[in-house]
């Protein structure tokens, strides 16, 4: 298969590169590709231009300080996963990372696009919301939880670029999820981290947008153990339903998730 | 067009592609390297694996032009002096092929997962091939050829 016709770009730098999106506005960012390219494939995007931003310096880095682990946006998952000191620091973001797709899509794909596309399915949504992350961009900083808005939207306005997700270190993380067996995608994915804000639950794959789930959230926070939760029903209504499973399957499974990792976090 | 430069198996080459032009499809018709293989086309089997800069990557899922100024090995860059890399070798042995048409992405892929994870149980090969889909072996030659070469490979290493 391949794809309509597009011009390719490769900017040398961050400023190159919004100078070329402010020019096409049809134009698309380019990171690793491990969904745009597939999506350009099945002719369900048809960008003019590519702007490649893969290997911006500018975007290629991790930082970590005592209060948080930072994520440049071209950063690949298979670099979280092996990161040293995002294992040591937030072990639970380097597990994330190892759960994404395959590896040769763990060498290419990257967290800045994971975020900017909010696939409802996508994992990183999950821990960003759990772990109250900011998200940078070539304009401002924006919270987790105002970031995300709904199925493949988020806040980001024309020309505007993910540069740096910041992820505060926490006392306790874990992130669970069920696969299709068939996708792989998250059926239900759970990351529930528990630090200075508090206890956050953010869930993705069962929903059309990562979402929290306040009545865990409440329950954890009084008793951080799987038993805290153990009699809260996830309302269905408003969840994923298709041929994979109902809305009632995907709510009993953000049951089941939440517990494991609950109980993964307090090991 | 956009003329692209790589190395291609230690070979320097060049071309003027469309920038449409998927990675498989330089390698495949201008190259000529039919080792590597489209299989679904949509990034899920694993067939087209190659490895760029070092690391394996799904060549339907990236285009050529991303791949300028950089090292890319297929399958056919593995052997040696008409000597078989050990993974293939291993894969000859142990029966870790049927028709044949995902060995390559298999190979490509193991190779890298040796590199990256020298000591490796079943379980670990097994979850290292999620990205990779054999529809004839069952998988359990290709898990025995993949820890076998892995042996191997540490015992070189440790003589050499």
């Amino acid at each position: 298969m391949i794809t309509y016709r597009f011009n390719y770009h490769r900017p040398r730098s961050l400023a190159d590169a919004q100078a070329l999106l402010r020019k096409s506005p049809e134009a698309k960012l380019l990171a690793g590709g491990q969904t745009l390219v597939a999506t350009m494939k099945m002719r369900l995007a048809s960008p003019s231009d590519l702007i490649d931003i893969s290997g911006l310096k500018e975007l290629n880095y991790i930082r970590v300080d005592e209060s948080a682990v930072t994520i440049g946006a071209a950063v690949t998952h298979a670099e979280v996963a092996e990161s040293r000191e995002v294992q040591r620091a937030l072990p639970a973001l380097a597990e994330l990372a190892e759960m994404i797709g395959d590896p040769a899509v763990r060498h290419k794909g990257t967290i800045g696009g994971s975020i900017a596309n909010n696939d409802p399915a996508a994992d990183y949504p999950a821990a960003a919301v759990a772990l109250n992350a900011t998200i940078k961009t070539t304009e401002r900083s924006m919270k987790a939880d105002d970031f995300f808005t709904g199925m493949f939207s988020t806040a980001l306005k024309d020309g505007e670029i993910v540069t740096e997700i910041s992820f505060p270190r926490v006392e306790r993380a874990a992130y669970m999820k069920f696969r299709n067996p068939a996708s792989r995608y998250a059926m239900a994915g759970v990351f529930v981290a528990k630090g200075k804000d508090g206890v956050r639950v953010a869930v993705t794959g069962a929903g059309p947008g990562v979402f929290r789930q306040g009545e865990m959230e409440t329950a954890l926070s009084k008793n951080f153990s799987p038993n805290a939760i153990e009699g809260i029903e996830v309302d269905p209504s408003g969840l994923n339903s298709d041929i994979h499973g109902s809305a009632e399957y995907r709510a009993h499974l953000v049951g089941v998730m939440a517990k494991r990792a609950v109980a993964a976090a307090m090991k | 067009m956009t003329a692209v430069s790589m190395t291609v198996n230690g070979t320097s080459v060049s071309a003027d592609v469309e920038d449409r032009t998927l990675l498989v499809y330089f390698l495949r018709e201008n190259l000529r390297l039919t080792g590597t293989h489209i299989g679904c086309d949509t990034s899920q089997c694993g067939a087209c694996v190659v490895h760029v800069n070092g690391k394996a990557v799904k060549s339907c899922s990236m285009f050529a032009v991303q791949a300028d100024g950089a090292d890319v090995t297929t399958i056919e860059g593995l052997a040696k002096d008409g000597k078989l890399h050990p993974v293939q070798e291993a894969f000859r042995e142990n029966h870790g092929l049927q028709c044949g048409f995902c060995t390559p992405g298999m190979i490509m892929t193991a190779v890298d997962m040796i590199r990256r994870k020298p000591v490796l149980d079943r379980e670990t090969i097994r979850a290292e091939l999620e990205g990779n889909i054999c529809r004839c072996t069952g998988y359990q030659n290709i898990v025995s050829s993949i820890e076998d070469a892995a042996k191997r490979m540490a015992a070189k290493g440790k003589a050499a």
